[in-house]
């Protein structure tokens, strides 16, 4: 049902890097769930109004004002690669 | 004494009475761990020192929870202490807040053990998918103790804590309670503060406890029930919640969901469970059958609506603020990509893909507009059974626990553990499984599901079945210590 292609073109959507014997096991494991999930295709559901979540909360709002929150310490103490104040990363846009 | 058998309300009134010292009751557990955690691996990070100073400074308090020894599974954030979530992504990774609902029973006296192994992410059914290697069943070492929660449930059963926090998304909590024969409750979506817990899918994630008693388990929600303003999901429990103590079953209608109960349930599941129904009804229940016609559609469309929802909570692992990053990247994309895929697991890979498929322009509307109406259909179902039960009961699981490395090659069949368990997590109900007897030595475990926040009405009627039941079994490792 899904291919070696469609396996390398959702792994790159989802930012995932496959060897070729990967993309292989994947397509043949994601094809069985698949197959198996496509059994919701036998029920008829015209006006039948999505669920998106279980609690009747709408707009759930508090007054606008400041808290404290975490320091910017403690905020970059879990960077892997930290500069400054900031986190550090490879050049986004290469030459 | 063995101090293992005990529960927290035991060991509460014990140390009231001066009979028991915290310093005491933290030891007895330590020791367990120092002798079968080698073998068990329940924990991916043990609180020895600290937890000492915390059975010492518990000494003749009078806080609620003075003294109980707990453990959490790793997928809540405690401020200075490893968080790793089972995964290579979190190797090393110190939170630098606490989860609302540790900080509760932190606030209430429990003593932190330490942080449980579970299935990466808490994708998966037996814990075989952590990163850093499988938990095993104290029933029997070469069985998986369950999962996601398998390091929490494995450590309440092993008698390495007397009760512990877990997570349920699609059953991560009382599926391994089932196989562990402990007890596990899901509570209704939003009753428990979120804030603090990795997401995974975070309409379905609720965090809950494993102990070994229903009461015990009351008496864990009171502490963690309530509305935190840091979770605009979570809302105040109506109700006050009591630990109950009447054992009396008479007068309850309980619904057997026929669907759950019957073909694809293990016969000596069937068995045990249909024993405790009989049981339930000679204690003056009122026993009959009872329909969720969708019942089949509920792993369908968890699988679409999970991983989907996974897919994007999951995309924060970009190596840039926290946990781990491939060296050596020439661009950003690059870098993602690399941390990303040295990063994760398997199922991991798996959930995030099929999320991401299910998401996909072209394949939305077949895949997750439809799930989502699915789960109205099965929200309806729910509905309509509890017009005319109070309650409704079902197998927790259609097998005991299976062998180790017999299910990892075949994602499909690790999902049907879940058959039982799912269809709460969509309606977002109440949900609790009890030990309700052994088959071929390995404890099988009763749902009995309510509607939403009948938490009291749920526990009294899991109490008086408990009762009823009289299962009253540990794992060998804790009988060794009699």
């Amino acid at each position: 049902m899904v291919n070696h292609d469609d396996v390398r073109y959702v792994a790159g959507l989802a930012r995932l890097k496959l060897a070729g014997e990967e993309l292989d096991r994947y397509a043949a494991q994601l094809s069985t769930i698949l197959n198996h999930v496509n059994k919701i295709a036998e029920l008829e559901l015209d006006g039948v109004e999505p669920t998106s979540h279980v609690l009747e909360l709408t707009n759930v709002f508090r007054e606008d004002e400041p808290q404290p929150s975490i320091s910017q310490v403690a905020a970059l103490a879990n960077g892997p690669e930290v500069e400054g104040n900031a986190f550090r990363v490879p050049a986004i846009v290469r030459k | 004494m063995n101090l293992l058998r005990l529960t927290a309300m035991e060991a509460l009134e014990m140390m009231g009475r001066g009979e028991l010292s915290a310093d005491e009751l933290t030891g007895a557990f330590l020791d367990q761990i120092d002798r079968h955690d080698g073998d068990v691996a329940a924990y991916l990070y043990v609180n020895k020192t600290g937890a000492r100073e915390a059975a010492a400074a518990a000494g003749g308090g009078d806080r609620p929870l003075n003294g109980i020894p707990t453990a959490i599974k790793d997928v809540l954030c405690t401020e200075g202490m490893l968080t790793t979530c089972g995964s290579r992504m979190l190797e090393g990774f110190v939170p630098v807040y606490t989860a609302t609902c540790v900080s509760r029973l932190t606030e209430a006296g429990v003593v932190n053990l330490g942080k449980t192994n579970m299935d990466e992410f808490a994708m998966g059914s037996s814990t075989e998918n952590s990163a850093f290697g499988p938990t095993r069943n104290p029933w029997d070492l070469d069985r998986v103790p369950g999962g996601s929660s398998g390091g929490s449930a494995a450590a309440v059963a092993a008698g390495e804590a007397m009760w512990a926090l877990g997570s349920d998304t699609g059953g991560s909590i009382r599926q391994p309670a089932s196989f562990c024969g402990v007890v596990g409750f899901k509570p209704t979506y939003g009753s428990v503060s979120r804030y603090g817990l990795v997401a995974f899918a975070s309409s379905f994630d609720q965090v809950g406890p494993l102990t070994r008693s229903v009461g015990d388990a009351a008496l864990m929600l009171q502490h963690l029930v309530g509305k935190d303003p840091r979770d605009t999901t979570s809302v105040a429990h109506p109700e006050q919640i009591v630990i109950p103590e009447d054992r009396d079953l008479s007068g309850l209608r309980i619904g057997v969901i026929s669907e759950l109960s019957g073909e694809g349930i293990d016969p000596g599941v069937r068995e045990v469970f249909q024993k405790a129904v009989s049981t339930m009804a000679d204690a003056g229940a009122q026993m009959e059958t009872a329909s969720i016609p969708h019942a089949e559609y509920c792993i369908p469309a968890y699988y679409i609506l999970a991983p989907a929802e996974a897919s994007a909570n999951l995309a924060r692992y970009d190596g840039v603020r926290f946990g781990l990053r491939a060296g050596g990247a020439r661009d950003v994309i690059e870098m993602y990509e690399e941390t990303r895929s040295l990063g994760f697991g398997d199922e991991v890979k798996r959930r995030i893909m099929l999320g991401t498929y299910a998401l996909s322009s072209g394949y939305y509307d077949a895949y997750y507009g439809q799930a989502q109406k699915v789960r109205t259909l099965v929200v309806n179902d729910f509905d309509a059974a509890f017009r005319e039960f109070d309650l409704l009961v079902s197998p927790t699981t259609p097998t005991t626990a299976f062998g180790l490395g017999e299910r990892v090659d075949d994602p499909l069949t690790m999902y049907m553990s879940d058959i039982c368990t799912v269809p709460a997590n969509l309606a977002g109900l109440p949900a609790i499984s009890i030990p309700v007897g052994l088959d071929g030595g390995m404890p099988v475990g009763m749902q009995i599901m309510g509607p939403a926040f009948s938490a009291n009405r749920l526990l009294q009627a899991a109490h008086g079945a408990e009762a009823a039941v009289a299962f009253n079994r540990v794992s060998p490792l804790v009988e060794e210590r009699d």
